[in-house]
């Protein structure tokens, strides 16, 4: 039998992701690609592969079963998750035994967990990609009944190394640099949006993380008749009621809505990983300053692999269980996707 | 834009010269190959260069992008080759296109006879994959979006705003004026050809009866019906 997951439950939301389609945006398409990028490496970092493989996004949890002995890690925003009765460490890599049930339950804070596997999620490349992107239907969103095949895991021996926690999912500071259509919004209103605090509006997706503000909606100097321009992920764009989003991987590549800024490509990941509750604060930055604080990929997962260490089992994840509070995480999870 | 990418714009409200001129640009910064550039792309009158910013000094590359845009007159520079004029047959009104009858009393036209009347140009591929901006319409119809989005429109609808017509690849919500439907598939994810439109191609709407066009939906489910032909130089 093939090696893999098989899906007994997934909450609604989730896809298989990677680093998406770069190139086509000349024909509409934006690259896409996992919403934290770096929950992506992470999982590369800590199975020992190459960083373009696909792992399963969800935000709600899942509940699968091995049909062979694999390698799986867990990264982004963390839940509590167990394997044949054993809570498993997060930002870390298990062993699954043939036969075995994972179970993920809903994120304790953050909003997208990642699921890999040793060898990637082997599902066919469409345009080159695996990822799925819901604006053009294609790539993958697997569902309950479905199955992840893994690919060939370039070290199924290694197993048991882990991540610190990262600090990404709690909200925090937020870097923006200025664009072609700041200067649409009188500096009144740009001294506003540096002193608001911003939540996540629930209904936020993969094409953009909706937020929300106290006071007045947000006015631009014209916004109904602007000309469609280029966007990209990260833009904040202000929409016609005055509400504030910042766009998504998924995102449209033109836009009408008038723009504040683009968050740095470090900074966004905070903005998709902050759940209910976590509060953003936007800072405008200088594009040098940007250019100089910006980590490059490459330099991001050395420094991940050097801080990867072998884990010591946590005896906090233990009352969770009994509490049986991941359980109850997962059965939610199946209980909507059978709604579905 | 953000770190990775330079804007070019070539005016701050559309018209036809400043799409011409976008189009013709981004094919000159293509030929330049320009270190570290990894695409390109035309929008209504701009062009987005994206770099890779291990390999390029961004400002350097904004210096040689400005160079280049300095060199000439670009919105009259002679359009790229290769573009192609494709037939589409189209049907307005009713269920086909609920709006017609606003965008008729609004404009003082009749949108269906404009949208024939001649072949529009494929302004820029955007908002969703492979989806036209066609451009321009007469300046009767510079109408604003709609004020409230339309939940759901379907792939191949028409809709117009702003001088500009858009033939939707993927269904959609929209704030644009649906006024019309082809069975013309401008994005095809299963096909050796996923995008079957460039920017500078033309399209000329070939109006038909809602009976005729659910037949050729039926005898041509991709193409609709459509024949593209070489444009002339």
């Amino acid at each position: 039998m093939t090696a893999g997951l098989g899906i007994l439950a997934l909450g609604p939301g989730a896809s298989l992701q990677d680093r998406g389609r770069p190139g086509l945006l000349a024909f509409g398409l934006q690259p896409g690609g996992a919403a934290d990028p770096v929950a992506l490496d992470e999982g590369a970092v800590l199975l020992g592969q190459e960083a373009g493989l696909a792992a399963l996004e969800m935000p709600a949890g899942g509940r699968f079963r091995a049909t062979a002995g694999l390698r799986v890690a867990l990264t982004g925003a963390p839940a509590a998750a167990a394997a044949g009765g054993r809570a498993l460490a997060w930002n870390a890599v298990h062993r699954l035994e043939p036969g075995e049930v994972l179970e993920i339950g809903a994120p304790r804070s953050g909003v997208w967990s990642y699921l890999h596997l040793g060898g990637g999620i082997d599902l066919p490349p469409v345009l080159g990609a695996r990822a799925f992107a819901a604006r053009a239907g294609i790539g993958h969103a697997p569902g309950a009944g479905g199955f992840l095949p893994a690919g060939a895991d370039p070290a199924p021996g290694r197993a048991g190394l882990g991540l610190p926690p990262a600090e990404r999912f709690a909200g925090g500071a937020v870097r923006l640099v200025a664009g072609a259509q700041t200067a649409l919004f009188p500096e009144a209103e740009r001294r506003r949006f540096e002193a608001l605090a911003f939540t996540r509006d629930p209904r936020s997706d993969r094409m953009a993380a909706r937020l929300v503000h106290e006071g007045a909606p947000f006015l631009a100097q014209r916004h109904r008749r602007l000309l469609s321009d280029a966007v990209v992920p990260g833009d904040v764009q202000v929409t016609g009621e005055g509400r504030v989003l910042v766009l998504m991987p998924d995102c449209q590549t033109t836009g009408g809505y008038p723009r504040l800024g683009t968050v740095v490509p470090d900074d966004l990941p905070r903005v998709a990983q902050a759940g209910a509750g976590a509060v953003l604060r936007f800072r405008f930055i200088g594009l040098a300053e940007a250019r100089a604080a910006r980590v490059a990929p490459a330099e991001r997962r050395r420094a991940l692999a050097q801080a990867a260490a072998p884990v010591r089992r946590d005896p906090r994840d233990i009352p969770d269980l009994l509490a049986y509070r991941l359980i109850d995480g997962v059965a939610d999870a199946r209980d909507t996707t059978e709604e579905r | 834009m953000g770190l990775d990418a330079w804007l070019i714009r070539f005016a701050e409200e559309f018209d036809e010269a400043a799409n011409r001129a976008a189009l013709a640009f981004r094919a000159a910064v293509e030929a330049a190959r320009l270190p570290g550039v990894t695409e390109t792309a035309p929008t209504l009158a701009s062009v987005v260069v994206r770099f890779d910013p291990e390999r390029a000094d961004p400002e350097a590359l904004a210096a040689a992008l400005a160079g280049l845009a300095a060199a000439r007159d670009w919105r009259t520079a002679p359009l790229p080759p290769g573009r192609r004029l494709w037939r589409v047959p189209a049907a307005f009104g009713g269920a086909d296109g609920p709006d017609l009858e606003d965008v008729a009393r609004a404009a003082g036209g009749d949108p269906a006879a404009v949208l024939a009347a001649r072949p529009l140009r494929v302004l820029t591929l955007g908002f969703a994959p492979g989806q036209p901006y066609l451009g321009c319409l007469p300046p009767a119809f510079d109408l604003p979006r709609r004020d409230r989005l339309r939940p759901g429109v379907p792939a191949g609808a028409i809709a117009v705003a702003v001088r500009q017509a858009v033939l939707f690849s993927v269904a959609s919500p929209t704030g644009w004026h649906w006024v019309g439907r082809t069975a013309f598939r401008a994005f095809r994810p299963e096909s050796r050809e996923p995008f079957p439109l460039r920017p500078g191609d033309e399209i000329a709407f070939v109006p038909v009866s809602s009976a005729e066009l659910a037949r050729i939906a039926g005898r041509d489910p991709e193409d609709g019906g459509a024949r593209a032909a070489a444009l002339a130089e």
